[in-house]
């Protein structure tokens, strides 16, 4: 099978003076999952309704393999979609909604039946075909909307927050099954979220987006642990950004100096230069209280909150040179201490690899 | 606690007593009392009390008790209202011929003579038991007597039910043409309606609310205004015949006065809004998604429409259909209008009995036949909406 991967060139799109789209280059490869993640208003719904023929780029073009397909009526492109609200159609049981992409393929009857039941087996609601979609919870309405954009074996399905109005364990147990049918499949699966914890877990790929223009695209671990911009670094997960100048960026180790004196050791990158502006990121995740030994990074620093979250504590630090939020984590060292309260003086380490250099 | 409860429910009853009140003054009693007056017929009861009474006892087959016969002339002698005994004999007569002269003889002989009277000697009549079961019935103050004729039907001497004579009465005739009207009218406005429906609801901004003005609009004037408008652009050298004449279009002026198709138009103008506004509802209620969800499950815009948008745009056409007959059966002054004598409907009928002829009683058995089918009619759409309901 020919190679077609989905390849956006130079798309732009406005709607009347708004530009929502800004000079889009993006190529999508076949069987892959791509995220496109980003706050309300950041392009990536629009991204993908383009995709599906339902808006035309203002310039640029799409194509899908050899074929330009940006001009092409939606009910041509042959593309699964997934919507927020499922779209189900409420006069039709199941089974007829599942049919109903067969039917306008013009399918024979026996076949679309057989393909039904199958499509319907594989998101387990083989024994609901008869219900009306308002007779079924959230989750199996959803898996209604997959079996339905699944059965007519589309190369690409594009999912506009699928999972959005689920609740948090149907979700991630949606999250899972989606990734099974995609590895099984060998699905190209273009995925709009708004949720990085969702993005993360699935994608082969993100795409974070930021006022209609990619900010980073890359792998879910370049992505959390390489951001390449405040924004990324800070949409992506939650992290302790420290302002500081490059003192010395060489092969052994960076070090980043601090205004109000101090300095953090962190991890070499060969962009910024030396005497540069710049922003270490560190992951709350990353941080050691009272931990000992030898690291890179130690400050003291007092404990100003302490809240409870089950399997971690967040602890918000205010430190002599800068102000902290620390994950502590409750199966680890940590646990040395049984509590942590405000107004405890504690030490602070992080290594110097898990600090990250970013542009001011 | 419990007293804080009832006094809250004390409160939510005060507040609402009003439209109770309201609704039992403006709508249950009259509907009540027009019902009542359709079956009731208290003219015997009054003139002849004490036979009525008399009259409980007795099986109607054999000869009459001579306490009834006693008790009959004891009426007689005491009636001095001769308003109320012309309405009597009005009443017999039509139950069974000769009570005319039979009466004004045995009311004669009656009031002259005092003490127990053998009325088989004043009239051989009284021998017969058909007269006398005729008396005991006019007593009973409830009579079917309306309701049947509101169909053509009668009771005859025996009893049971036949129907009236061909050219006694059109009833039927004109509660079918009535029901036809209102079919037409139903249909033309579903016709009209669901396109102006949907293309209202696909727009946005002010034509959007141009299109719904120029359906309400209509709603906000007197419908009597309305009608006189349709009065004046469909006659002979009205607006509608002139323009069509003028672009010689048409050699001579158009029938469209005094005729059904008048009626129809002018009916399906002013019941528009009535169709238009519940689909246009339902239609606004239809998920956004939906259409892109069949297009990109491979609909093309016709099939996605007849496949998704129509059938779920039904719903309102029921409805609207439904609230359109239901109206348009009731319509009086448009007909009366713009129709001509064969295209009066049944509430014109009803007029004639209430305001013509002052025969409540006819009038509100019409009336009741009108509101049992209208009833029926609500009946059916209230079964296959909740089915509907089920799933959507």
């Amino acid at each position: 099978m020919a190679q077609s991967n989905i390849r956006f060139e130079q798309v732009n799109k406005s709607f009347g003076t708004l530009r929502v789209v800004d000079d889009l280059n993006l190529t999508i490869d076949q069987g892959e999952f791509l995220s496109l993640l980003g706050p309300s208003g950041s392009g990536k719904t629009t991204i993908l309704m383009m995709l599906a023929g339902f808006e035309s780029p203002t310039s640029g073009t799409i194509s899908l393999g050899s074929q330009r397909i940006d001009q092409l009526p939606p009910y041509k492109r042959n593309m699964g979609v997934v919507f927020q609200n499922y779209a189900l159609f409420p006069h039709m049981d199941v089974a007829a909604n599942v049919a109903f992409p067969l039917e306008m393929r013009g399918i024979a009857k026996a076949d679309i039946a057989e393909k039904v039941t199958r499509a319907l087996d594989m998101v387990q609601l083989g024994t609901l075909k008869d219900r009306r979609p308002s007779q079924l919870s959230g989750g199996q309405q959803q898996r209604v909307a997959l079996a339905r954009a699944l059965v007519f074996e589309p190369s690409v399905v594009l999912m506009d927050e699928p999972l959005g109005a689920l609740d948090k364990q149907l979700r991630e147990q949606m999250q899972l099954d989606i990734r099974a049918l995609h590895r099984r499949l060998g699905l190209t699966i273009v995925f709009v979220t708004h949720d990085q914890s969702e993005a993360l877990t699935m994608s082969d790929r993100i795409a974070v987006f930021n006022r209609g223009r990619i900010e980073q695209i890359g792998s879910p671990r370049e992505i959390y642990d390489q951001p390449h911009s405040r924004f990324v670094a800070q949409f992506i997960g939650e992290t302790n950004l420290v302002e500081g100048t490059l003192a010395e960026n060489g092969q052994s180790g960076a070090t980043v100096a601090l205004p109000g004196g101090g300095t953090i050791r962190v991890q070499p990158s060969g962009a910024p230069q030396q005497s540069q502006k710049i922003l270490v990121s560190v992951r709350p995740e990353r941080i050691r209280l009272d931990k000992g030994g030898k690291t890179d990074n130690s400050y003291s620093a007092t404990i100003t909150d302490a809240v409870y979250h089950g399997d971690h504590l967040r602890i918000q630090l205010d430190g002599d040179a800068f102000g902290f939020i620390v994950k502590a984590d409750r199966s680890r060292a940590d646990r040395s201490r049984a509590e942590w309260s405000p107004g405890d003086r504690v030490t602070v380490s992080f290594s110097a690899s898990d600090c990250w250099m970013l542009p001011a | 606690m419990s007293e804080a409860t009832a006094r809250t429910r004390l409160g939510a009853l005060g507040l609402v007593a009003p439209l109770v009140l309201f609704l039992a003054l403006f709508f249950a009693w009259p509907l009540v009392s027009v019902l009542k007056e359709s079956v009731s017929d208290p003219v015997g009861l009054r003139a002849f009390p004490a036979t009525a009474e008399a009259a409980l006892g007795w099986d109607r087959q054999s000869e009459p008790p001579i306490a009834m016969k006693q008790a009959f002339v004891e009426d007689l002698r005491a009636i001095d209202d001769q308003q109320l005994l012309g309405d009597a004999v009005r009443r017999l007569n039509s139950a069974q011929n000769g009570f005319r002269t039979l009466m004004s003889k045995t009311v004669r002989a009656a009031q002259e003579q005092s003490g127990p009277l053998d009325l088989v000697a004043v009239d051989k009549r009284w021998a017969d038991v058909r007269f006398w079961r005729a008396v005991a019935n006019s007593t009973y103050p409830y009579t079917d007597r309306n309701l049947l004729a509101a169909l053509d039907y009668q009771r005859d001497a025996a009893g049971k039910v036949v129907a009236l004579p061909a050219e006694a009465s059109a009833n039927t005739a004109i509660l079918i043409r009535t029901l036809w009207i209102g079919a037409v009218v139903t249909i033309a406005c579903a016709l009209i309606g669901l396109p102006y429906a949907m293309l209202a609801a696909s727009l946005t901004g002010w034509k959007r609310q141009l299109l719904l003005g120029a359906v309400l609009l209509p709603l906000w004037t007197s419908l009597l205004v309305r009608t006189a408008a349709w009065f004046i652009l469909l006659q002979e050298k009205g607006l509608i015949n002139d323009t069509l004449i003028g672009l010689g279009l048409i050699d001579g002026p158009l029938p469209l006065i005094f005729n059904r198709l008048g009626v129809v138009i002018a009916m399906t103008h002013v019941l528009l809004p009535f169709m238009v506004l519940p689909i246009y509802s339902v239609l606004l209620a239809i998920p956004k998604n939906l259409m892109p969800a069949a297009a990109s499950l491979g609909a093309p815009p016709w099939r996605a429409f007849l496949r998704v948008l129509l059938p779920l745009s039904l719903r309102g056409v029921v409805s609207g259909s439904l609230l359109v007959f239901m109206t348009a059966i009731g319509y009086y002054i448009t007909p009366a209008l713009i129709g001509g004598a064969q295209d009066q409907m049944i509430s014109s009928v009803i007029a004639f009995y209430a305001l013509g002829s002052a025969n409540w009683g006819m009038a509100g058995a019409l009336g009741a036949i009108l509101l049992v089918a209208t009833l029926a009619l609500y009946a059916v759409y209230g079964r296959l909406s909740s089915d509907r309901a089920g799933s959507l």
